[in-house]
């Protein structure tokens, strides 16, 4: 049983009229077995939160805490975070050129799991994760994210998901820019993970269409750097129909 | 007289470092190479490290017998023809297809030296050659490379130096109707190099792809002065050079010059030359020139950039558990692969890339 809590966050960046603070104090605890989808406009700074937790050098801490398990994140280097259990699906993944799949995998592997895995079960995990997720087992010979489309990214970060088995995962924005089938097999692998590993989500989203396919326990709207509304699923509903406008005034 | 012979009789000045050939160069780190009035011995170094190979021959032959065939007014060359005696001939049987790569490499046992290569590469021919370059040395060199019509040779040249070794060179291919000259330059060791790869075609279809990566730590001087002349019609040239630096007065020097003749239409080129700066103190120049005398021709173009590390990917692997270190190490790794991959050889794509993550780690970088 895992925690990730976080209390009265206040993150900024710099900008050219100096520090601008973009997370005004969040307050949210996200336990392993929960799933928690954080959704709000353009711009509330939902992804600052995702990359805040991460570790992103770009964001600035200015007060608050947040603990996995009762330690400090924030004290802790971006990889020590994964190590602590932390796991961020991005956005916009990465590209990095001339580094296939196969090896960043079981580099990231043998840094989580403190030694290498074994060659053999582990080119049948990676084989098996693959399937799955309906990848092509050539996939594993391309470099990272290079020349990836929209949903071969966000497939190769939930197959990390997968094969790297987090305590808490933070999903960015995983449903943008992908079509009905590539969101329903992206979310069976998320729906398996918590299954299996029983981790905690943190499903961020703008849009109300992925939690049809993962379903929340809370639901969190973020708006204007800090949550403004909390309930359960029906909450979803609710800004299905009248979206964010009454959020956005307030 | 020929325009040749008259070229050879007019003798070049000793650079001064005004030229525009030698700006960038640290002469006074030549251990007098560049200057007459430094006495250097006539000395092949090169050796057949791969053993006999069939359709393969090389000796030591007068410098008479193979007189050079290109033009140069590069100062260390003209030093080389004037000064050399014996030439060490590589000939690869016209027809032969070797399948072994033929190396060479490099047994100096002078101080200062002088040598002369040539490679040639009979008609239909497709063959590896690898120059392993190791060592400490002070030495000035030029390998011409004939290719006839049909030949494919594959010249690899890995300067694998120690850090203390001066090397100067030439390396001139001169490619024949419907051949294809692919080289790979690797320059990660030495104190000062400079390299001019250098192509000339004499019929149409010939193709040339000049790739290669150097990467420069704490002192050293890379440089790299291509020149691709495009003198026929329908020939083709790529390239594409990647570099790395690192650590204090880390230096390297990219020059990629195309010309494209009148007579050159349909000339089809495109060159790249990519710096990545991981530390602070480093100095990366690169220099592209594309000079058109025609319109007539498919395409050319050329692209240089030169950056910091991108922290982005750093991040993406760190946060999958992976150390800044070794995140470093693989982002490093991977822009070098491109080329280093295309080698064949895993063994010395691996000594290369063990080289580079070492010398990192020396640099702290």
């Amino acid at each position: 049983m895992s925690s990730l809590v976080i209390k009265n966050l206040r993150v900024g960046v710099e900008t050219d009229s100096g520090l601008t603070e973009i997370l005004k104090g969040v307050d949210l605890t996200v336990n392993s077995g929960e799933t928690h989808a954080i959704m709000g406009p353009n711009g509330s700074g939902k992804s600052t939160l995702a990359y805040s937790i991460a570790g992103h050098p770009k964001y600035t801490i200015m007060g608050g805490t947040v603990t996995l398990d009762g330690v400090d994140v924030l004290e802790m280097s971006v990889d020590e975070r994964a190590k602590a259990g932390l796991f961020l699906a991005m956005q916009y993944p990465v590209e990095v050129p001339g580094v296939s799949v196969s090896n960043f995998l079981r580099t990231a592997a043998t840094a989580l799991r403190g030694e290498a895995p074994k060659i053999r079960t582990w080119v049948g995990e990676v084989k098996a994760a693959m399937t799955k997720l309906n990848m092509d087992p050539a996939f594993s010979e391309r470099s990272v994210n290079e020349g990836f489309s929209g949903g071969e990214k966000k497939r190769h970060e939930i197959l990390q998901l997968e094969l790297l088995k987090p305590k808490i995962a933070i999903l960015d924005e995983t449903d943008s820019g992908l079509d009905v089938d590539a969101l329903r097999i992206v979310s069976e692998g998320v729906n398996r993970v918590k299954v299996e590993s029983n981790i905690g989500v943190l499903l961020i989203t703008h849009y109300t269409r992925i939690l049809r396919y993962i379903k929340p326990d809370f639901v969190h709207v973020f708006a204007n750097g800090h949550i403004v509304e909390e309930g359960g699923a029906e909450l979803a509903d609710k800004l299905e129909e009248h979206g964010y406008a009454e959020y956005i005034k307030a | 007289m020929s325009s040749l012979t008259s070229n050879l009789l007019k003798h070049a000045d000793t650079p001064t470092g005004r030229e525009e050939a030698w700006r960038f160069t640290p002469l006074k780190r030549l251990a007098g190479l560049h200057d007459r009035e430094t006495n250097v011995v006539d000395q092949p170094s090169l050796f057949q490290k791969s053993g006999d190979q069939a359709g393969v021959s090389l000796k030591l032959v007068a410098a008479d017998s193979v007189p050079p065939i290109s033009t140069t007014d590069d100062v260390i060359v003209e030093r080389i023809r004037e000064s050399v005696s014996r030439v060490t001939l590589l000939e690869i049987n016209r027809n032969s297809e070797v399948s072994q790569p033929i190396t060479l490499n490099r047994k100096n046992s002078v101080d200062k030296e002088l040598s002369r290569t040539v490679i040639r590469a009979g008609s239909n021919s497709k063959a590896t050659v690898i120059i392993e370059n190791t060592g400490g040395s002070l030495i000035g060199e030029e390998i011409e490379i004939i290719l006839d019509s049909g030949a494919t040779l594959n010249f690899v040249t890995l300067q694998e130096w120690e850090n203390t070794t001066v090397h100067l060179a030439r390396h001139h291919a001169i490619v024949g109707r419907d051949a294809t000259f692919n080289s790979i330059t690797v320059s990660v060791g030495g104190s000062v190099v400079r390299i001019l790869p250098t192509v000339e075609y004499t019929g149409p279809g010939a193709s040339a792809e000049l790739l290669g990566v150097y990467f420069a730590t704490d002192g050293q001087h890379l440089e790299h002065r291509i020149h691709v002349d495009h003198g026929v019609p329908h020939a083709k040239s790529r390239v594409n050079y990647k570099g790395a630096l690192a650590g204090n007065q880390a230096r390297s020097v990219w020059i990629g010059d195309v010309f494209i003749r009148a007579i050159a239409e349909g000339t089809d080129t495109y060159e790249l030359n990519r710096n990545l700066l991981l530390t602070d103190g480093a100095r990366a120049d690169s220099v592209p020139n594309l000079e058109i005398e025609t319109g007539e021709i498919i395409g050319a173009g050329h692209a240089s950039t030169t950056g910091r590390f991108d922290d982005e990917q750093l991040f993406y692997l760190m946060s999958r558990g992976i150390a800044s270190e070794e995140a470093r190490r693989l982002v490093i790794r991977g822009f070098f692969s491109e080329i280093i991959g295309k080698i064949g050889d895993e063994v010395i794509e691996e000594r290369l890339m063990s080289r580079i993550d070492n010398d990192l780690a020396k640099v702290g970088a």
